[in-house]
């Protein structure tokens, strides 16, 4: 038995590419299913969520516009260094979900193959949902989908890794950036994805991580005028309807939370729920 | 030197040639059946050489009838007892690996595809290699998302693919069979070119590095025996070729009341056809582009230039300035555009139309450049007043080699570029998006590029009309191919 003292990591926002800690100077205790002190994360304000946004928005030219190679690329690479964080993504998904090691295994290897699968629809999405349009008339048109823009995620409350990725990958592969809203009471694979995402090639400010508590940055995420589109999955149930009403202030584009399996294979409809559709015409003559 | 003769000057370069250390190429190579190199057992050896240099560069097996039987049985084992039994992301797994390692190895497989096929490495490490790459990249996302490539639900993939392909982009032509068979299921014997063998079995070599399970992929060396012995096997279910018509309407014949089910991609006389309003200089880049790539060793290649009348001395003398700066040489020379023809047979034939042409009484212009002593060379040569009834205007030269028509009219444009059996590719040069439109309606024409020439991509679908072959390669198009749909 070695009485070397460990050294403890500390748990950060990450905005923009970098880690702050909250503006606000506020952590709160993170613990385990039984109660054992785990950690303490930041307690993201208002301000963070503003700067999220803010870092998010930047970020969205260059991502946006990337080719769907490249960002399947990106995002494959994503999921090749999840599998190297693979016992460290168990360990905490096992004490903040209170599963036995094996269950925690199954969700963190269903969590990097669901980033797999996200990663191959960035160049195939358009063909599958794209079209071109027989009009009634000498014109060539055609409809292809675009992002959105920024897309807030509250991610789910109770799958950590496997309900945080399946509500990520959708978001940022067709090229939209995110500023997702970690599970409250179990917000540590959130952070380590975060780190996750910083030492990948995906450009800073695509992803944006806050921690706290979801009733106090929610709403000022629903409200804000420079997000374009709100994924409500680990939203209260009573909070639900008004971060609707919130959200509505500029039409944003809202999934609402439903209960939801996380280990099934899921369909393309995160992934069109924040994409829109152009359709382009030009006449044909010579 | 005056400014004005600045264009048609080529300027000095010093060699600037890539290291060929990087490659290890063996004495021998065995043929790769269920995941070993295994010695021919009713076959021969055959050399496979440099055709820059006619040096030596490997023995290679030639398969017997027995050898690809064995490769069969192997494909097909791998088929019942591994390869369909594995969950589609699994299989998809195993294609990232392949992607990445393809990715890892890049300079290499670029220097041993220019050793062996005579392409420039400018080409082969900027085209080539990446595309390979990219299309195994492409295809490993498909193999967990066929449910939504619009086939039905659960479509099934077919069984065991034989696939034969040419020697103008071996390993590419690998890489567009090979990754959309596995995605889709399948399991497959490759006949390589018998000029251009060893990026294949590099690739054998890769597949052994990925943990890929043995059978899933069988790589057999051979010439056309072996490539019949394998399209007419009965227990292959599926035949892929990229060659020539002449083979492919062999190949139709042949697998006629098999239920196999077959893509072929052939031949092509593609129409570039440029207009006044077209900007000249890009024009003439996508001119040269289109028919001086890989030494024109190009199925889509644009062989057949159609010029609009007003434009044509403009055109021909840029393009003519353009040409005289191209650098032809040392295939592994980075500055070299234009490298060795693939092999003497080839060589033969573009030298022989060539003549036919002149004796048809078009009117021949060769670039003035100095041919290496050793290798197979021809350069760039362009033939103008030919006429739709020339054989260089009919007939495919599969070299670099250009035929310039004329015509007034958009319609007298369509009419002379659908005046062939074939049908793969067009490519149209205007300023005006409408008429870019209209043009690319009335082609007849698998691939119309349009102010560009030669792109290609594993999203974009590609394949000919009428004698160009069937089925189309490329994107979820080319998915169907490997489907039992």
């Amino acid at each position: 038995m070695s009485d070397r003292i460990d050294v403890r990591k500390t748990y950060k926002l990450y905005v923009g590419g970098k880690f702050p800690r909250s503006e606000s100077g506020r952590s709160y205790e993170v613990t385990d299913r039984k109660g054992h002190f785990l950690a303490n994360a930041a307690m993201g304000s208002r301000k963070d969520a503003r700067d999220a946004v803010v870092a998010a928005r930047s970020a969205f030219p260059g991502w946006s516009t990337a080719t769907a190679y490249n960002r399947g690329q990106v995002l494959y690479r994503v999921a090749e260094l999840l599998e190297g964080r693979r016992s460290q993504f168990v360990d905490e998904v096992a004490a903040g979900e209170g599963l036995t090691t094996r269950k925690a295994e199954a969700a963190v290897d269903e969590a990097i193959d669901r980033w797999v699968w996200y990663a191959g629809w960035s160049d195939k999405i358009a063909q599958v949902h794209g079209s071109t349009n027989p009009v009634a008339g000498p014109y060539f048109d055609f409809s292809v989908p675009e992002p959105t823009g920024v897309v807030a995620v509250v991610a789910p409350q109770d799958s950590s890794l496997l309900g945080l990725v399946s509500v990520l990958a959708p978001v940022v592969v067709t090229g939209n950036v995110a500023v997702v809203l970690a599970s409250e009471e179990r917000p540590l694979p959130a952070v380590t994805l975060s780190e996750v995402l910083a030492t990948s090639d995906v450009p800073g400010g695509v992803v944006n991580v806050l921690t706290g508590r979801t009733t106090e940055v929610a709403p000022w995420l629903a409200s804000h005028m420079d997000v374009n589109a709100i994924d409500l999955a680990g939203a209260p149930a009573d909070a639900v309807t008004e971060l609707q009403v919130a959200a509505a202030d500029n039409l944003k584009r809202v999934v609402r939370p439903e209960a939801t399996d996380w280990a099934r294979t899921p369909g393309p409809q995160r992934m069109l729920a924040f994409l829109e559709t152009k359709t382009v015409w030009h006449p044909i003559g010579v | 030197m005056a400014v004005a003769d600045m264009g048609s000057k080529k300027f000095d370069y010093a060699p600037a040639p890539e290291s060929r250390a990087i490659v290890d190429i063996r004495p021998s190579y065995g043929l790769f059946i269920g995941g070993q190199w295994v010695d021919p057992t009713d076959g021969h050896a055959f050399k496979t050489i440099s055709p820059s240099s006619e040096e030596v560069l490997a023995e290679v097996s030639e398969a017997g009838p027995g050898d690809v039987d064995r490769a069969v049985k192997a494909a097909r084992k791998a088929y019942d007892t591994v390869w369909s039994k594995l969950p589609a992301r699994e299989r998809g797994k195993y294609l990232f690996r392949i992607a990445r390692i393809l990715q890892e190895r890049a300079r290499e497989l670029a220097v041993l595809e220019s050793l062996d096929n005579g392409k420039p490495i400018r080409e082969s490490r900027d085209v080539d290699v990446p595309l390979v790459a990219a299309w195994f990249f492409h295809y490993a996302g498909w193999a967990d998302k066929l449910d939504h490539a619009g086939f039905g639900t659960s479509p099934k993939p077919l069984g065991v693919a034989g696939q034969v392909i040419p020697w103008n982009f071996p390993l590419l032509m690998l890489a567009w069979k090979i990754a959309p068979a596995l995605a889709c299921g399948n399991t497959v014997v490759l006949k390589p070119a018998e000029t251009t063998p060893l990026t294949a079995l590099l690739f054998a070599e890769i597949c052994q590095q990925a943990d890929l399970p043995p059978g899933v992929v069988n790589i057999v060396t051979g010439a056309g025996d072996t490539g019949r012995a394998l399209v007419e096997h009965p227990g292959i279910d599926k035949v892929a070729f990229t060659g020539s018509t002449e083979v492919g309407k062999m190949i139709a014949r042949s697998t006629a009341g098999t239920g196999k089910k077959v893509t072929l991609e052939l031949g092509g006389k593609a129409a570039n056809i440029v207009f006044d309003d077209a900007p000249v200089d890009q024009a003439v880049e996508g001119i040269v582009n289109g028919i001086f790539f890989n030494q024109g060793h190009v199925c889509c290649a644009g062989s057949r230039l159609l010029v609009q009348e007003s434009a044509f001395d403009e055109v021909l003398e840029s393009l003519k300035r353009r040409l005289s700066t191209l650098r032809l040489g040392d295939p592994l020379d980075k500055n070299t555009d234009i490298g060795a023809i693939n092999s003497l047979e080839q060589l033969t034939r573009i030298r022989e139309l060539s003549e036919v042409g002149e004796s048809e009484g078009a009117a021949r212009w060769t670039v003035a450049c100095e041919l290496p002593d050793k290798g197979f060379w021809f350069p760039p040569t362009v033939f103008t007043g030919v006429s739709q009834a020339h054989r260089i205007a009919r007939e495919e030269i599969f070299g670099p080699v250009l035929s310039v028509l004329t015509f007034r009219t958009p319609q007298e444009a369509v009419e002379k570029a659908n005046n062939t059996p074939y049908g793969l590719s067009a490519g149209v040069w205007t300023d005006k998006g409408s008429r870019i439109l209209w043009m690319a309606d009335k082609l007849r024409a698998g691939v119309v590029w349009a102010n560009t020439f030669n792109r290609f991509d594993p999203t974009s679908p590609f394949g000919g009309y009428k004698e160009s072959g069937y089925g189309r390669e490329g994107g979820r198009h080319g998915l169907e191919a490997y489907l039992d749909v």
